[in-house]
């Protein structure tokens, strides 16, 4: 239960975020819901446990609304030579006029202000189901926002398997705030790539993986940018397959929360983040993987390079429930700091009440090693290159969690990019 | 001249310890030279100092290569200009594929140097024919740089990339240890196949039979930072049956 000032503070971001109308009941009625759970939790406070290494401030202000802007029609492809079907938003709102067609087998992609004025079946189990289900132990007062007051985002239904993934790219022109969630449904033995690009101040991508299914998400955050919150809550049924990568780079503040739940046996979920943050780049990555069903598995690996004043946070944890037994849940995060000034923070935790489980975590925080370093450079590699050469190794075991060849190969190309252009 | 050291005095940076005391060495093109010499006489201090690892201070005293004061150029300047070094503990890089991490290197070298980068078919027809003398396999190469090499594998390792790096003054960092006869005799072939009119060496051994393999010209006799006595092979063998006791009294 909130304090009173959380409370108040909560009411305070609702205050300036009306009640989108004409929708269905149930939709409206998953609204109040989200309302109602955000009032109980209340606003998210420096003092909260949860929000330790990072302040919430930037995050939990009043939102504004976004300027008017107007963004390029042509983007150039941030995920190599993949061709996926493009679906933009621009300060928050659909373009249908600058996405590729919306049609293909095995996918139906409809506008999320749409699917709510609808009674449509996937819609109702997976809008603000998922997201409230992902509050177990702490609550999660940005995303019960989102749901509460997002008017725009996708619904994805994934009935086969596409040939052509989706890329959703949101750009944000001038200052303000964009709020989307997306909601996604993988049917059994279906399966979904989702490429993500750009930028919302708050987002909430709820996807529900049904027995069987696939879900591969690999997103990328880089860029001047203002402060963001970026929520993945995943409900993993049996068989099926989750992973979910991100390259980060730099950003005033970054807060990414992935919280996944097993509900059925013999799954299978991964997480990964590509971290390099120079300046005062502050940038939070927080898991919550939950196992809740038997002989799943679970993999956090996590690369952070910071130089500068960079802040990289890692707050990763592993529960499982008495039910779950044989899991393996393996947690590690890494950091390599290229400076003096840069930090790195990991919270792990493993909670468990099953006794045949298998789970570890490691955490590990240095600069670059020095004798590798100077082995290259006796060779003729100069110093730049030589350090540029080793952080690509490290961060690449997160980098081969992608399955598409091509696109862990465009994210290299990233890496390197970052590397090159750093001050 | 090749390379020239003079009176070179060495410390470690963040202590005290004085390492080298006063060291004169000079090396002649196309020439082979050995220095050997006791524990703690500052042999692989004095590879490192050439190869211009950070951690050390020269107080005094001066090294030129080619005739150039070398004293102040990054290790990748001393790379390009043609100075090796072959280290007594290959480092393992997890991670950085062994031929990426060759073919990086030559192209910088060529870089620095003004010439064009050699191309990836050229690149790979150049390393199995150096890598086939050294008995290196396609699996050797496939690997991340030295990660689960064995200590024989390593050293072939690092002839390999003297073989492609072509440079004119190789330094041998005991080589020779943790290698049996059969790897030792690997080894010793491929440097002698490197021996030419305008490449020399300085082979940094703690053991004679290395040089049983590999003759040299010069035998420097090192003890407590300085050298003590220069002689031609003989004194190689010399110190292997009369040990290093009376050079250490002589430099007391």
């Amino acid at each position: 239960m909130a304090t009173d000032a959380k409370r108040r503070d909560a009411e305070a971001l609702l205050h300036h975020l009306p009640l989108p109308d004409a929708e269905a009941g149930w939709a409206r009625e998953a609204r109040a819901a989200a309302r109602a759970r955000l009032l109980d939790a209340g606003a998210p406070a420096r003092r909260d446990e949860y929000w330790k290494y990072t302040d919430p401030r930037p995050l939990a202000a009043p939102l504004r609304p976004v300027e008017e802007g107007e963004a390029s029609p042509e983007i150039a492809s941030q995920f190599g030579d993949v061709r996926p079907r493009r679906q933009r938003f621009v300060n928050g709102v659909y373009r249908a006029d600058l996405s590729d067609d919306r049609g293909q087998e095995g996918l139906r992609i409809a506008r999320l202000r749409d699917v709510l004025r609808q009674d449509i079946g996937f819609a109702r189990e997976v809008f603000g189901r998922i997201e409230a289900a992902g509050h177990e132990k702490v609550a999660r007062p940005l995303a019960m926002l989102n749901t509460a007051a997002a008017r725009e985002g996708l619904a994805l239904h994934a009935t086969g398997r596409p040939a052509e993934p989706v890329h959703l790219r949101h750009d944000q022109i001038g200052e303000g705030a964009s709020l989307l969630h997306h909601v996604i449904r993988v049917e059994p033995g279906a399966e979904l790539v989702l490429l993500e690009s750009g930028f919302a101040s708050n987002s909430v991508i709820e996807v529900d993986v049904a027995d069987g299914g696939s879900f591969h998400h690999v997103r990328i955050q880089e860029g001047k940018r203002a402060a963001e919150a970026a929520h993945l809550f995943a409900r993993i049924g049996a068989r099926a397959r989750f992973k979910s990568f991100t390259f980060t780079a730099d950003g005033a503040l970054t807060r990414n929360e992935t919280v996944i739940e097993f509900a059925g046996d013999g799954a299978t979920g991964h997480v990964a983040g590509a971290i390099m943050g120079e300046g005062d780049a502050h940038i939070d990555n927080t898991v919550f993987v939950t196992h809740g069903s038997q002989g799943c598995e679970s993999r956090q690996v996590f690369k952070h390079v910071l130089t500068g004043e960079a802040k990289g946070i890692f707050q990763g944890k592993i529960f499982v429930r008495p039910i779950a037994q044989k899991t393996d849940g393996f947690q590690m995060s890494q950091a390599v700091l290229l400076s003096d000034g840069a930090e790195f923070a990991a919270k792990p935790e493993l909670e468990i009440y099953a006794d045949d489980v298998k789970c570890s975590h490691g955490s590990t925080t240095g600069a670059l090693d020095e004798t590798a370093l100077f082995y290259l450079r006796s060779r003729g590699v100069p110093y730049p290159q030589a350090e540029a050469m080793l952080v690509a190794a490290f961060v690449d075991e997160a980098i081969r969690e992608i399955e598409l060849e091509t696109v862990a190969d465009a994210m290299r190309g990233h890496v390197q990019a970052w590397m090159a252009a750093r001050g | 001249m090749m390379l020239e050291i003079k009176n070179l005095h060495v410390k470690l940076e963040e202590e005290d310890t004085v390492i080298l005391k006063g060291l004169d060495l000079t090396v002649e093109a196309g020439t082979m030279h050995a220095i050997m010499g006791p524990n703690g006489s500052g042999k692989s201090t004095l590879a490192y100092v050439l190869s211009g690892r950070e951690g050390y201070e020269v107080t005094d005293g001066s090294i030129t290569f080619d005739g150039e004061d070398i004293m102040d150029a990054e290790p990748e300047e001393r790379a390009a200009a043609g100075l090796f070094l072959a280290f007594q503990y290959p480092v393992e890089i997890p991670g950085v594929g062994n031929m990426t991490f060759m073919r990086t290197a030559l192209n910088a070298q060529r870089k620095a140097r003004g010439q064009d980068e050699i191309s990836a078919p050229d690149f790979m027809k150049l390393v199995r024919e150096k890598a086939k003398s050294l008995n290196i396999g396609a699996d050797m190469l496939k690997r991340p740089v030295n990660m689960g090499f064995s200590g024989g594998e390593k050293k072939r390792n690092e002839i390999l990339q003297m073989a492609i790096l072509e440079p004119r003054m190789c330094v041998l960092d005991e080589t020779d240890s943790g290698l049996d006869v059969d790897a030792m005799k690997l080894v010793a072939d491929g440097v002698n196949a490197l021996r030419s009119p305008d490449r020399s060496f300085l082979v940094i051994t703690h053991y004679q039979r290395l040089l049983d393999h590999i003759t040299p010209d010069v035998v420097h006799i090192m003890v407590d930072g300085r050298v003590v006595e220069s002689g031609g092979p003989d004194l190689a063998l010399r110190v292997e049956t009369e040990g290093y006791a009376d050079l250490v009294g002589s430099a007391a």
